[in-house]
C-alpha cells in the first residue's frame, strides 16, 4: 500500500509539515457523453519523455513545472523516465511503462469500444513539485488548453 | 508530491471543461488536496496500476477509475477506494 512509511525519515518529516494545496472550490465537469463515445487523454506525472525530448530538470528548485507532449502512437518501451524522486522504486516503470503511462491498456479499451477514441497527444510532467505555484499559474492552464483544443472529453491522471 | 501534482492538473482540466479522474496512492493527501474525482489504490509508490506486465490487473484499475466519470451519484470532491465494493 502507498503509505508515507515507505519514505525516508527526512521525507516523512518534510511531508509532516508540508502545506498541501487544498483545491477550493472543487471544479466539476460532468462527462458530456458516454465514455464509449468520449475522447480520452492521459496525464502522467512519471516524468516520461519521448526520445529526443528534453529531460525534466532535476535541478529546478521547487520542481520542474513543465510538460511534455507524448504522442498517442508512441511505443511505451521507448519512453525515458526522468523522474527525480528517490522516494519510490523506479523498477516497475522501467520494466513496464504502462504502470505509469498506460497507453497500451487505453488502446485496448478503445479497441473494445469502451472508450470512444484516444487523443493524438497526452501530457507528461514530473510530479515531484514541492512548490506548485508555477504549475498552477503558468504551466497547467496552457497544457490543459491544448487538450481542450483537441476536443478531449475526459482525462485519466496517473501519479507515481 | 506526485499525488498533489496530478490533483492540481486535474482541477485545471475540470475548470476548462474536461472531466477527470485521478489515481491516488496516498488517501490522506487526496482528502487534503481534494481533486474532483479520485480513486485511491492500495499499491506502493511507483506502482499506481500495480504489477508491471499484468495487463488484466492494470485494465481493472483503469476501468474502475473511468467508471467514476459516468457515475451520476458522485459529487465533488469524489474519493473512492479500489477495489470498489
Amino acid at each position: 500500500m502507498g503509505e508515507t512509511s515507505e519514505f525516508s525519515l527526512t521525507v516523512r518529516l518534510f511531508l509532516k509539515g508540508y502545506p498541501w494545496r487544498k483545491i477550493d472550490p472543487v471544479p466539476w465537469t460532468p462527462l458530456k457523453k458516454p465514455l464509449s463515445e468520449a475522447k480520452l487523454a492521459l496525464v502522467s506525472s512519471a516524468g516520461f519523455v519521448m526520445p529526443g525530448q528534453p529531460h525534466f530538470d532535476e535541478s529546478f528548485k521547487g520542481g520542474d513545472p513543465s510538460f511534455r507532449e507524448i504522442s498517442s502512437t508512441v511505443d511505451v518501451k521507448t519512453l525515458v523516465e526522468t523522474h527525480r524522486s528517490e522516494s519510490f522504486d523506479h523498477a516497475g516503470l522501467e520494466k513496464d511503462p504502462n504502470v505509469g503511462f498506460p497507453i497500451d491498456r487505453v488502446r485496448e479499451l478503445a479497441g473494445a469500444g469502451k472508450i470512444g477514441s484516444i487523443n493524438h497527444r497526452h501530457l507528461s510532467c514530473m510530479g515531484s513539485i514541492t512548490a506548485p505555484g508555477r504549475l498552477i499559474v503558468n504551466t497547467a492552464p496552457p497544457a490543459a488548453k491544448t487538450l481542450v483544443e483537441d476536443g478531449v472529453d475526459a482525462a485519466l491522471l496517473v501519479p507515481v | 508530491m506526485c499525488n498533489q501534482t496530478v490533483c492540481l492538473v486535474a482541477a485545471e482540466l475540470e475548470r476548462q471543461g474536461i472531466s477527470t479522474v485521478a489515481i491516488q496512492l496516498l488517501r490522506n493527501v487526496a482528502e487534503k488536496v481534494r481533486p474532483p474525482r479520485a480513486l485511491f489504490v492500495p499499491f506502493k509508490h511507483g506502482y499506481p496500476l500495480d504489477t508491471p506486465g499484468d495487463p488484466a490487473r492494470q485494465t481493472a484499475v483503469i476501468e474502475a477509475a473511468l467508471k467514476m466519470l459516468e457515475d451520476p451519484s458522485l459529487t465533488a470532491p469524489a474519493l473512492r477506494d479500489y477495489p470498489i465494493k
